[in-house]
């Protein structure tokens, strides 16, 4: 990497600890911690919503996996999409409306349970972890890639900027620095597509009929089927994508930032159109990775294809344009890691510690010091967790955090704001099921087992698919049902209140 | 600003500490006003949500058993891709439809609100 590499690399690193600098010296309670004090306005949040949202998996795994296998791909930016609708139409604003830090609070609205709160911050923790494993991983590769040094280096590397960015600043400076990277990802992703555009002479019917003969695919390239061949196990990933984005407890914090339901609506509109344009773009990276940087040295660089957008951009646009776009891969996943963090440190600070060890008798002071260890205390678990990771696949477990909050947090989350009759045991159930579910059959699917050795452990795997949201994610509404019918009788007089709040909007 | 008690963050503290009391919500969620909402929001979202699904689950059933997708449609641009591209073009249209649906509610609900502090629900 030259000169000009590093020194882009420094300016943004050096620009958004500069923000995180501005934003400590105005963060002076745990609301303005975890929340930027409510005070972003629509566009704001939006843009922040899409920055948080496009992480590295985005803009990094969805290009390699076009480019590997073409239209396969392009399942993750559709399902990734339409994901919004379920946010917008069944979740967004009854959760503003009911919920403060987490997502825990937004079922506390209703039930007043030690064990709600601690299944719910359990569920948070164990998909912050995935997520953030999956940044991390992907971190290591890019910077092992850039600068050439060795991949546990790069992954501490990134674990400590995270750790200074949130004990510093918290929300706000991760709220700024999520804009910064929106801004600056759409504009590198622009770049990038209208050189692959122009390439192909700005005809693209025409780019189509080159991809037919570009791999080694063939025709078979443009049609789905190149990798997913299991008709049960996509159908099931597509079932994680679209339902774990309203149940992503770093997503759904991304509500409780703006003053009231109307701004959250509008900043999710936003967002979907940020979000949308994009991934049309990943086309255009996937297809131009392809066609002028070739499947062999892209996998040559990391095996998943994580690098293709990158390289994708050193064959068009030189060291130059390679390190913009790096420097923007690099930042987006620091936003996003440090999004991920602040999830994790709320649970524990708030809903472990502040809720349940010191029953609601802890100062703001006392909360703030125990957010800001725990912040340090989830850095310190998830980078342990990536140096073992290097050689998995970003975007899998990415799709598996989806597939964990879709199966243990959305069904508790839609029975709390919908269901009348729904009760603390069906809450407990739902989660727990849910949670447990998804993880024991990922733990027997062939992610981990592999009869020729080469995953964890060897062996026939007893579950076949390697997404298990068609099971776990049903499993966490019949168990949420089932819970109901079972236990105690709900208190209908507080679903009352729930159900106008959420509605209403009032306090 | 006052150093607050984290318990005082809790949804239900915020009313300790207003001039007025609690809402009657018992009476509001009765009221024939908050079920003409509720109804008109469910007869709106219910039916999109079902829709926007089957629409999007349809995808990969069909890619995953059948060949119908892969034929092409303008070019080499396969049906897939039209499908797809289709997908999007739904999303946006009911993100713009949703909002405009969802100030009409807004007016619902300020009304329950204003009658609410005018201390219509005793």
């Amino acid at each position: 990497m030259n000169a000009i590499g590093l020194s882009f690399f420094v300016g943004i690193v050096a620009l958004t600890l500069f923000v995180t600098y501005l934003a400590s010296k105005r963060t002076n309670s745990a609301s303005e911690f975890y929340t930027a004090g409510g005070g972003l306005s629509g566009w704001q949040n939006g843009i922040a919503i899409a920055g948080d949202y496009l992480s590295a998996a985005s803009f990094l795994g969805i290009a390699g996996a076009i480019a590997l296998f073409g239209f396969d791909g392009f399942f993750y930016s559709i399902g990734y999409l339409v994901a919004y609708l379920v946010v917008l139409y069944i979740v967004a604003e009854p959760l503003r409306n009911l919920g403060r830090y987490t997502l825990a609070d937004m079922i506390m609205a209703r039930f007043d349970q030690k064990k709600i709160r601690a299944a719910a911050a359990v569920s948070t923790l164990t998909i912050v972890l995935f997520y953030m494993i999956a940044q991390l991983v992907g971190a290591g590769a890019l910077i092992q890639l850039l600068l050439g040094i060795d991949y546990w280096i790069a992954v501490l590397l990134v674990g400590i900027m995270m750790t200074i960015y949130v004990l510093w600043g918290g929300m706000a400076a991760t709220s700024w620095v999520q804009i910064i990277k929106a801004v600056l990802l759409m504009v590198g992703t622009v770049i990038i597509s209208f050189l692959v555009l122009w390439k192909f002479n700005f005809n693209i019917f025409g780019m189509f009929t080159e991809m037919k003969s570009a791999t080694a695919h063939g025709e078979a390239y443009l049609h789905p089927g190149v990798k997913y061949t299991n008709g049960l196990d996509t159908i099931s990933m597509m079932i994680a994508l679209v339902l774990g984005t309203a149940g992503l407890p770093h997503i759904l914090m991304r509500f409780f930032t703006v003053k009231d339901a109307k701004t959250a609506r509008s900043s999710v509109v936003f967002a979907t159109w940020i979000v949308g344009a994009f991934y049309i773009l990943t086309i255009f990276l996937g297809f131009g990775a392809a066609a002028f940087v070739g499947s062999e040295t892209i996998i040559a660089a990391n095996p998943a294809g994580n690098m293709a957008a990158p390289l994708l951009a050193q064959a068009l646009g030189g060291d130059l344009l390679m390190s913009f776009v790096s420097a923007v891969a690099f930042a987006t996943i620091l936003a996003v890691v440090a999004g991920l963090v602040l999830s994790g440190a709320s649970a524990f600070a708030h809903d472990l510690y502040g809720q349940i060890i010191k029953k609601g008798k802890v100062t703001e002071k006392e909360q703030m010091n125990a957010a800001r260890l725990a912040s340090v205390g989830v850095s310190v678990v998830s980078i342990l967790l990536a140096l073992g990771a290097q050689t998995m696949n970003v975007a899998f477990l990415v799709s598996l955090a989806f597939c964990i909050a879709a199966s243990a947090n959305l069904p508790v989350i839609i029975y709390t704001i919908y269901w009348k009759n729904f009760n603390t045991t069906g809450a407990l159930s739902a989660i727990i099921t849910g949670l447990v579910t998804a993880l024991v059959l990922v733990l027997l699917s062939p992610n981990v087992w592999a009869a020729d050795g080469s995953l964890f452990f060897t062996g026939e795997a007893l579950f076949p698919l390697t997404n298990p949201a068609i099971i776990s994610v049903p499993a966490g509404f019949v168990a949420g049902w089932v819970g109901t019918l079972v236990g105690a009788r709900a208190d209908l007089k507080k679903y009352a209140e729930v159900d106008v709040k959420a509605n209403i909007g009032l306090k | 600003m006052a150093k607050k008690l984290e318990s005082d963050f809790s949804p239900t503290a915020t009313q300790k500490d207003k001039t007025f009391p609690a809402p009657n919500y018992a009476a509001i969620a009765e009221s024939p006003e908050f079920k003409s909402l509720k109804t008109k929001k469910r007869k709106f979202i219910l039916p999109i949500a079902i829709f926007f699904l089957l629409c999007y689950i349809t995808l990969p059933i069909l890619t995953s058993y059948t060949t119908i997708l892969n034929t092409n449609a303008f070019g080499d641009v396969a049906w897939v891709w039209v499908y797809s591209i289709a997908l999007f073009i739904m999303t946006w249209t009911l993100c713009m439809i949703y909002v405009r649906k969802a100030n009409g509610f807004d007016r619902d609900a300020d009304e329950i609100f204003e009658k609410e502090k005018a201390g219509g629900y005793e």
